[in-house]
């Protein structure tokens, strides 16, 4: 037991908790159908634009070059070009590596002490393999989603449905029936990739050490999510069309409430506006932030041109040669050298 | 020293491609009249009145149906399903369902073209059933 998780995971199932009693019960549907959306929309876009803005108020004057390869010096040593590059088009190349591809994971490695002596350094690319997993499943799932606020759908999504079902698994038992409607392979990746992120908080006792619960709490809303979306795609079927007339109403802001349309439903509705509120408040920013890592997104040109702090102070520079002009001839007579002879 | 933003033109451009990108349902529906379809049922339908199953769970389920009908059938050799009323019905997409339901472009693809669905039942099951029935025998 940790706090750290305990309590996120209780935040979540409250939040279960809220959506399903504030429908069922209470039938708050106007409030958790088109209220809660509106406002975490709108939350999401101003807050996200607010932090980035706030970003670029901080000078990042000089270029940090931690990088990964030879450095631009001399003609006949040959330069790392995308780990360290010198030029915009360098680092254009780094930026998509590091934004889809996520190359500084996948440096990730772990350090052990063998017998207590010998250092060795593990192949350890499961994180990396799992993140990616995960954020490109998310990015299909969102995608895939635009079926719902898009009329007709466009011809992208159908041709990424078409590629995320392709795998066609389907079979039948007596108490559950898995694969009807056709199976989603990003659905089921997001969730698995999740789980893992989460057991790696929880089993690797150093990453354990620093995990807060606002790094638990994105976890289980996210398991939420996809639970909730595979509940209701496989299992607990809702009425799709009855989905899409609302998701399309509140897109053309003309929001009504769809008859009939289960309680799991709100309950993934609710999870999804969290996660936008949440959004700008926390490490989930990384989204914009990726784009202005410092360390990622500068070219390592130090040598080679000169990059001036903007906040430095005017301080005012007595150079040798004023000096020499003040005391020149003291020092002539004291038998001091001199550079010039006279002013 | 005054608060100023560095590199404004680039934090700029991504920000409004960023907006762009997250209100494309916004932005892409404008002028788009998209109405919920109506279903249309045919006289034989409506005379009908009930379905297999009740409105609500032929909505929901009726793929799931359709799926344990096509197992029943192909390994059992079972035509016969029974509904919750009692009353029977031959097992059948092409004699049942579209005997029916006999206008497939108003009544299944309507809904299937709206949730962006495209189910594979019509890869073998063609749009006039009558045809190729009376074809066989």
């Amino acid at each position: 037991m940790n706090k750290n998780y305990m309590f996120s995971l209780i935040a979540v199932i409250v939040l279960f908790l809220i959506a399903y009693f504030g429908v069922e019960t209470a039938g708050l549907h106007v409030l958790f159908g088109i209220v809660i959306p509106y406002l975490a929309a709108l939350i999401f876009i101003v807050g996200f634009v607010y932090r980035v803005r706030d970003w670029a108020y901080s000078p990042v004057p000089f270029r940090i070059p931690s990088t990964c390869g030879q450095q631009a010096s001399l003609p006949w040593i040959r330069q790392a070009t995308y780990d360290n590059p010198s030029s915009n088009g360098g680092v254009i190349v780094r930026m998509i590596l590091e934004v889809l591809f996520f190359r500084s994971l996948f440096r990730n490695m772990r350090f052990e002490l063998k017998g207590g002596k010998k250092l060795s350094y593990i192949w350890e690319k499961w994180l990396w393999l799992f993140a990616l997993a995960f954020h490109w499943a998310f990015l299909v799932v969102v995608i895939r989603h635009l079926r719902f606020f898009a009329e007709p759908v466009p011809f992208w999504v159908q041709f990424l449905e078409y590629l995320d079902g392709f795998v066609r698994v389907e079979f039948l038992s007596d108490v559950l029936q898995v694969g009807l409607p056709g199976v989603f392979m990003s659905g089921l990746v997001l969730l698995v990739a999740v789980i893992f992120l989460f057991l790696r908080r929880v089993f690797i006792s150093q990453v354990n050490y620093i995990s807060l619960a606002s790094d638990y709490f994105p976890l289980f809303l996210i398991m939420g999510i996809a639970i909730s979306g595979i509940l209701m795609r496989y299992f607990i079927k809702v009425d799709i069309v009855g989905v899409k007339e609302f998701t399309m109403g509140l897109a053309t802001f003309s929001p009504s409430i769809p008859e009939g349309v289960g309680v799991i439903f709100y309950v993934h509705l609710l999870f999804v506006s969290v996660l936008l509120v949440y959004f700008p408040f926390s490490k989930l920013m990384h989204l914009g932030g990726v784009f202005l890592s410092p360390t990622r997104n500068l070219a390592n040109n130090s040598r080679a041109k000169r990059h001036i702090n903007p906040w430095n102070y005017p301080v005012h520079v007595h150079t040798y040669e004023e000096y020499e002009d003040e005391f020149r001839e003291k020092m002539i007579e004291a038998g001091l050298p001199v550079e010039k002879e006279s002013n | 020293m005054p608060r100023q933003m560095y590199d404004k033109g680039k934090i700029v451009a991504g920000l409004v491609i960023f907006v762009i990108i997250a209100t494309f349902p916004f932005w892409y529906n404008i002028g788009k009249a998209a109405p919920a379809p109506e279903l249309k049922l045919t006289d034989k339908a409506k005379a009908e009145k009930e379905c297999v199953m009740s409105v609500t769970d032929m909505k929901a389920g009726h793929m799931q149906l359709l799926d344990e009908w096509r197992d029943e059938v192909v390994r059992s050799a079972n035509r016969l399903y029974v509904n919750s009323k009692g009353k029977s019905f031959n097992m059948s997409l092409s004699n049942t369902c579209l005997d029916c339901h006999s206008n497939k472009a108003d009544f299944c693809d309507k809904c299937h073209d709206y949730a962006s669905v495209r189910p594979y039942c019509w890869d073998c099951h063609i749009d006039n059933p009558k045809a190729t029935e009376e074809a066989k025998e």
